[in-house]
């Protein structure tokens, strides 16, 4: 084992040492974007943040390189890797332009398709994803809905249970706490407990994870809570790329999915192919292909990994990141040949400690690959606190680049 | 002549306000209760100068061999669960007119989304006696497979959506399909069905609100049984009942008594008529009696007075009153009545025998319909199950097929 690892390390720093890093890879990769500063914009009550000069974002101003390496995990046919950059030029976007793109697709092919939430007709959703939809497309399928979570996730339930395919969205998924009721209740359980007699094709989505001082409440990581729910799938989108496939997808499936989006990640820009794609609603993405250690995140993390990890080669390590986007359930598939591989393996995550995402990946993993294995799984999540309001307070509150450093050399030891 | 004067108007988001510089407020109770649509007295006699929408003999008596078929079903299944033959039942004794005389009024399109007191309606359309025995034993027959409990019909070939356990959840679904079909131009609504206590949900207030704006075709029907298991209605709501509150939401409302067939009839028929052609939700408050226990779990002499349950059971029977109006009009008669009831009671009993002995559902049920195609980590943990029913075998009941 140690003859390979220092044989890997020879190649890494072979390779650390040509012009750029991304060069090394050798696979595709589309072309970046230049510095943008980067806004979230908030209901009219609070104010317009900006975040240029904090540290998270330093990834994305110099270039994000999303490459669209699709693990072959789950196999399906409708799950194609982009046309090469160089034979179509695709069209640049933000990902909430990515995700209304989705959406005004599957809504024009598709008649069935509606939306139905608050402020998303003629406002135009509070992150603008369904802009200029209801103008297109009317009021009766662009729903404006009164304050009732609950309800309109049962309104949505109920249309999906005649017919429709209705994508419901939360303002913020934190208030989607209050839907829990329907979600788990009957979302979940119908088809089950009807004996198969009806379907839900619903959507749920909506903007999760924390802000920027967005406060506790507004904070919130419904993964956690949502992973238990038999009858449900969950996804979290992090590119424009996958943003739109994982929208498409998850309207095309008959099954209720859960579209987590996060509220930083709205404005990332990506160029994506012209024509129609979808990704596997199944299947974790490849982020970045390495020898040493595994590290599996998803949504906004994957970009506090990818700066740890330019970190991190310039120290000589050669980290796999895997975004595993599915979070209901687990691509174990792409893992498992990760862990093969690297036989260590760290997870990053937003939501919090006790009971998420993490905490259930490492429980799968130890069960599945133990054998393969050489230290144990490290964990690197939230604290088991609400997010506090203070600025400074909140950024240690998540995950930093700096301890994700960390966590790998300790690793490797 | 000053205080015509003063009288003016404001333009508020809202609309126009009259304003006046006398303060006084609204009253949280009217002075008199909302009144109660009837069409028949307790005699089952028409009262007279009553409107209502007529009914054939061959309706009325569909009608009233339904009703009385609904108790003899529910008298026989409480029965069989106090033998332990089933391991749950609720009854509707009592309600049967709100049942029947409602399903009669719709046509087979309308979807209903019901709570769990109303099974009638499935039996109007035409589930039968063997398919709700075959739900209440789970056999392998039951179309949600065993994985409910009994009473939690539902049937999409009927339109009649799967009973959920949880209260009020259906309002908002009720509202959604309304939403769907409207969208669809379809020519019928959606019902949905609730108790007195299910109006105290926010789903119920959220739903009403939805239906109003949306200008859905939904029909809100509440069944106002006076008990919300041993909660009274005056614990319930302070309102004057629930009809009272669709003004409130901007929605078009009607008392009824919910014991009186005709009346339930015509004013479900006018209701959907309403419902279906200007696209509006309409709220029905159906008053009546729970005369069973809240379900075989509950013993209602527990927190009311015995003699108060009897008295609406006997003199007030939904049932009785009915047939007393088909037998004034010569369409119904004491041997007609033997006939029935004999038949239904062994026909009843006969589809108990056989859903008992009937083969309960696979194993492999457990696992499908979860989603649309059975993943891979449940596919390993129906494996697991399997290999370990095969090293236990004497642990798993024999009548369960692997």
């Amino acid at each position: 084992m140690a003859a390979t690892f220092h044989g890997v390390r020879a190649t890494v720093a072979a390779l650390s040492s040509s012009s750029s890093p991304s060069n090394s890879f050798g696979c595709k990769r589309l072309i970046s974007s230049p510095s943008r500063s980067f806004s979230v914009r908030k209901r009219a009550s609070f104010t317009v943040v900006r975040s240029d000069g904090s540290v998270n974002f330093d990834l994305n101003s110099k270039g994000r390189r999303a490459q669209q390496l699709i693990a072959n995990a789950v196999a399906t046919k409708a799950d194609s890797s982009p046309a090469s950059s160089s034979s179509k030029p695709g069209h640049e976007l933000l990902l909430f332009e990515a995700l209304r793109e989705g959406l005004e697709e599957e809504m024009e092919r598709d008649p069935r398709v509606c939306v139905m939430g608050e402020d998303i007709g003629h406002y135009g959703g509070s992150y603008k994803v369904t802009k200029g939809l209801a103008t297109k497309f009317g009021d009766l399928r662009v729903l404006d809905t009164p304050i009732a979570e609950n309800s309109f996730t049962g309104m949505g339930i109920g249309a999906a249970m005649t017919g429709l395919r209705p994508v419901v969205e939360g303002m913020n998924m934190g208030f989607l706490l209050l839907a829990f009721n329907q979600i788990s209740n009957n979302c979940g359980m119908l088809h089950y407990t009807s004996g198969g007699q009806f379907t839900i094709p619903i959507v749920i989505r909506g903007p999760g994870g924390v802000g920027r001082q967005l406060g506790a409440e507004h904070s919130q990581r419904l993964e956690s809570y949502l992973q238990s729910i038999p009858g449900i799938q969950m996804v979290a989108c992090s590119t424009p790329y996958n943003a739109k496939g994982l929208m498409k997808a998850a309207i095309r499936s008959e099954n209720p999915v859960i579209l987590l989006e996060h509220v930083l990640l709205y404005n990332l820009k990506e160029r994506i192919p012209d024509e129609d794609y979808i990704c596997n609603l199944e299947e974790a993405e490849m982020v970045r292909p390495g020898e040493h250690v595994t590290i599996l995140t998803y949504s906004r993390m994957r970009y506090h990994v990818m700066q740890a990890a330019k970190t991190l080669v310039n120290k000589g390590y050669d980290p796999e990141v895997i975004d595993i986007r599915s979070l209901k359930p687990f691509d174990l598939y792409t893992i498992g040949n990760s862990v093969k591989k690297t036989h260590r393996v760290l997870i990053v995550e937003e939501c919090m400690r006790t009971g998420g995402i993490g905490a259930s990946l490492t429980a799968a993993i130890t069960e599945n690959f133990n054998d393969y294995l050489d230290a144990p799984i490290m964990c690197l999540s939230s604290q088991d606190v609400p997010t506090p309001y203070a600025g400074t307070l909140e950024e240690w509150t998540i995950v930093q680049p700096a301890q994700i450093v960390t966590a790998v050399e300790q690793l490797c030891q | 002549m000053k205080a015509f004067i003063s009288c003016k108007v404001l333009d508020f988001p809202g609309g126009k306000v009259v304003f006046s510089p006398e303060m006084r407020f609204l009253s949280e109770s009217p002075s008199v209760y909302s009144q109660c649509y009837r069409v028949l007295d307790d005699n089952g006699q028409l009262i007279s100068h009553s409107n209502f929408v007529p009914v054939s003999e061959e309706v009325a008596v569909k009608m009233y061999s339904n009703m009385v078929t609904l108790q003899t079903l529910d008298t026989i299944f409480y029965e069989a669960q106090r033998q332990g033959r089933i391991s749950f039942y609720v009854t509707s004794i009592g309600e049967e007119a709100i049942n029947i005389a409602s399903a009669a009024a719709l046509t087979s399109d309308d979807i209903v989304f019901p709570q769990y007191r109303e099974p009638g309606v499935l039996l109007w359309r035409g589930f039968t006696l063997q398919e709700f025995a075959n739900q209440c034993f789970g056999n392998k027959a039951d179309y949600g497979k065993g994985r409910q409990m009994p009473i939690h019909y539902g049937s999409n070939k009927l339109n009649y959506f799967t009973v959920a356990s949880t209260i009020a959840t259906q309002i908002p679904h009720a509202v959604g399909a309304a939403y769907s079909l409207k969208m669809d131009k379809k020519d019928a609504c959606a019902v949905t069905y609730f108790g007195d206590g299910g109006t105290s949900e926010g789903d119920f207030h959220a739903a009403m609100n939805f239906a109003a704006v949306t200008e859905s075709p939904v029909i809100f029907i509440c069944r106002n049984n006076g008990w919300a298991i041993s909660t009274p209605t005056s614990d319930q709501f302070r309102s004057d009942g629930i009809a009272v509150r669709g003004q409130a939401y901007g929605v078009r409302s009607i008392r009824v008594d919910g014991n009186d067939a005709l009346a339930m009839y015509s004013a479900v028929h006018s209701a959907r008529q309403m419902a279906v052609n200007e696209h509006r939700p309409i709220l029905i408050e159906a008053v009546t009696y729970r005369v069973g226990h809240h379900s075989t779990s509950d013993d209602s002499t527990k927190y009311r007075p015995a003699n108060e349950i009897e008295w609406w059971r006997m003199a007030r029977d939904p049932v009785t009153r009915f047939r007393m109006w088909i037998e004034i009009n010569g369409w119904w008669g004491s041997e007609a009545e033997s006939q029935l009831r004999s038949s239904i009671r062994s026909q009843l009993l006969h589809a108990i025998q056989i859903a008992e002995r009937a083969e309960k559902p696979p194993v492999n049920d457990l696992f499908t319909d979860v989603y649309d195609y059975i993943p891979s980590n449940l596919r390993e943990q129906e494996k697991l199950l399997k290999e370990t029913i095969n090293r236990h075998p004497k642990d798993y009941p024999a009548d369960v097929p692997i």
